[in-house]
């Protein structure tokens, strides 16, 4: 990715949340984000309701064979380039659902996966703290 | 005449909602005349890798069903087994039980409570109740270790002891939740804007909720006085002191009354459960040594209704059949009630008002494969062969 991509993207993410077939724990966790106690809203972070205006995926749950060709389609439609983050651990591994016969791999097998944040469900800060990862880790490549 | 139906599709995956499901409303107008349900995107085969975990493995599965409801199923699912086994846990792990459970019920509704407003594009009562949602959550990770996913029940009692040291960090933050919360109630219950967009909207007859069963908080908003707390006493509600929340109106605002009140009547059991905790002391599990064959029921009251776990054991260390049925299974098809007929506009909040939980629900998942959709009778038959087949090669089945 070009460096003045980075920097547009980087600035103040607006992140887009997918869930497959989650739990809702760390679909929760992420709605927690935005309410008073984290409001990661300062710093310019906002979920937007559709793929087509977002810097960031997040992604949480294992991903199932009903919905496989949904999510794949919706990175495509995503605007290039596009952050992806796995939040918990079924995005990460499949965590206890993987022997399931739904399963249908985890999220780095469908889509490529920036960074994995993991935890059942992780905390908020946990999530914070991985998406700074990430975006210190653009900046300075 | 020709049909002038609009189809409406809402999700799989839609802005507002959390979670993948997919409403198809069929509109004339601005009027919905029909609704269609498809399911199956949450589904992943819970039932089917239970039977090949160890008894005191599957709450941990269990609990990952839905993570708002996570102390609910595990909770059914110990008292599925304990009937199965014929066990009668320590007073002290009943207590335990109760008041998580009561905790948990205290996140979910205010949880609840908050997404409405969100639905109702009313952003400050969701920020208001996530806000005051936080100090349940700091109780849980003081008392469990965790925000979600607690990990506390096992057959035979708990599997983590409460500390005394805790309770007045514990009593200063179910203060703070209670001022709160009175607060919210007030205003969400004398809210204009609130009020004209709940009274009188999705309502359901007690009638209609025997004719589709509906469960929970639902029922006691349309009349129905059913409590599987009451009826049929689990972990130690038989013990405490506290009242069933019932009011008759049926409409939206009738669910959000009920939810609400219910809060304080979770904080006067959770209250209960520390004063006879610090009375109470002994051993918090009893040791399960063996699971003998034969079936067992459990159920819960979850913040949405009853939680229903069937398990049916062999005689060896896993069961070989565990049936989960959720109370939002029976609580969404009420959308045919309480959608249809009304505004398009009024569908969102009602689609939210049972507070249905997928994750809970999709117990099933038809796969089309090469265009056609494989029924029971084919997937049985399937089954069948393949067993067939490992038999004739040779290999232990």
């Amino acid at each position: 990715m070009a460096n003045w991509k980075i920097n547009m993207l980087t600035r103040s993410p607006w992140v887009f949340h997918l869930a497959a077939a989650s739990c809702n724990n760390c679909d929760i966790e992420i709605l927690d984000l935005l309410t008073p106690r984290h409001d990661v809203e300062r710093f310019g972070i906002v979920l937007v309701g559709s793929i087509k205006h977002a810097d960031v995926l997040l992604v949480t749950g294992c991903v199932n064979r009903k919905n496989v060709a949904r999510i794949k389609r919706l990175y495509d439609e995503a605007p290039k380039p596009i952050l992806v983050v796995a939040i918990g651990a079924c995005a990460c591994s499949g965590n206890m659902f993987r022997t399931g016969y739904q399963f249908a791999g985890p999220f780095d097998k469908i889509i490529p996966v920036h960074a994995y944040v993991p935890g059942c469900p992780p905390k908020p800060e946990a999530m914070i703290d991985g998406v700074v990862k990430l975006i210190t880790k653009l900046k300075n490549k | 005449m020709e049909k002038k139906e609009v189809i409406v599709p809402i999700g799989p995956y839609h802005p507002l909602l959390e979670e993948p499901e997919f409403f198809k409303l069929f509109c004339e107008g601005e009027k919905v005349v029909g609704i269609d349900w498809i399911a199956g995107y949450n589904h992943r085969g819970i039932e089917k890798i239970s039977e090949g975990k160890s008894y005191d493995q599957v709450p941990f599965l269990v609990e990952r069903i839905c993570g708002i409801c996570s102390t609910s199923h595990p909770l059914a699912y110990v008292n599925a087994v304990e009937n199965l086994v014929g066990l009668e846990i320590p007073e002290r792990a009943k207590y335990i039980r109760t008041f998580i459970a009561e905790m948990e019920r205290i996140h979910s509704h205010l949880l609840w409570v908050g997404l409405a407003g969100h639905f109702l594009g009313y952003n400050t009562v969701f920020m208001w109740a996530w806000k005051w949602r936080e100090p349940t959550l700091d109780i849980m990770e003081l008392v469990t270790g965790n925000r979600g996913n607690y990990g506390i029940m096992c057959p035979g009692g708990v599997r983590r002891d409460m500390s005394e040291e805790d309770f007045p960090f514990v009593q200063s933050k179910l203060d703070d939740i209670k001022t709160k919360v009175e607060m919210l109630t007030k205003a969400v219950l004398d809210d204009p804007v609130l009020l004209a967009r709940l009274k009188g909207v999705g309502i359901l007859t007690a009638q209609d909720i025997h004719n589709y069963g509906a469960v929970g908080p639902v029922a006691r908003a349309s009349g129905v006085a059913i409590d599987v707390r009451r009826d049929d006493p689990y972990a130690a509600y038989n013990m405490l002191d506290w009242e069933m929340v019932v009011v008759t109106e049926g409409d939206m605002l009738a669910r959000a009354k009920v939810r609400l009140l219910e809060i304080f009547q979770s904080i006067k059991i959770v209250e209960q459960c520390m004063a006879r905790l610090k009375e109470i002391k002994g051993d918090i599990v009893v040791k399960v040594r063996e699971v003998p064959p034969g079936e067992g029921i459990g159920h819960a009251e979850a913040p949405r209704g009853e939680c229903f776990h069937y398990v049916r054991s062999d005689g060896t260390n896993r069961p070989i059949r565990h049936k989960i049925r959720a109370p939002s299974y029976v609580c969404i098809p009420t959308f045919e009630k309480s959608v249809v007929g009304g505004q398009i506009a009024d569908a969102l909040i009602c689609l939210a008002g049972v507070d249905p939980c997928y994750c809970c629900t999709e117990r099933l998942s038809a796969v089309a494969e090469n265009g056609k959709t494989l029924d029971g009778e084919t997937l049985l038959r399937l089954s069948v062969e393949k067993t067939e087949a490992l038999k004739a090669k040779g290999t232990p089945v």
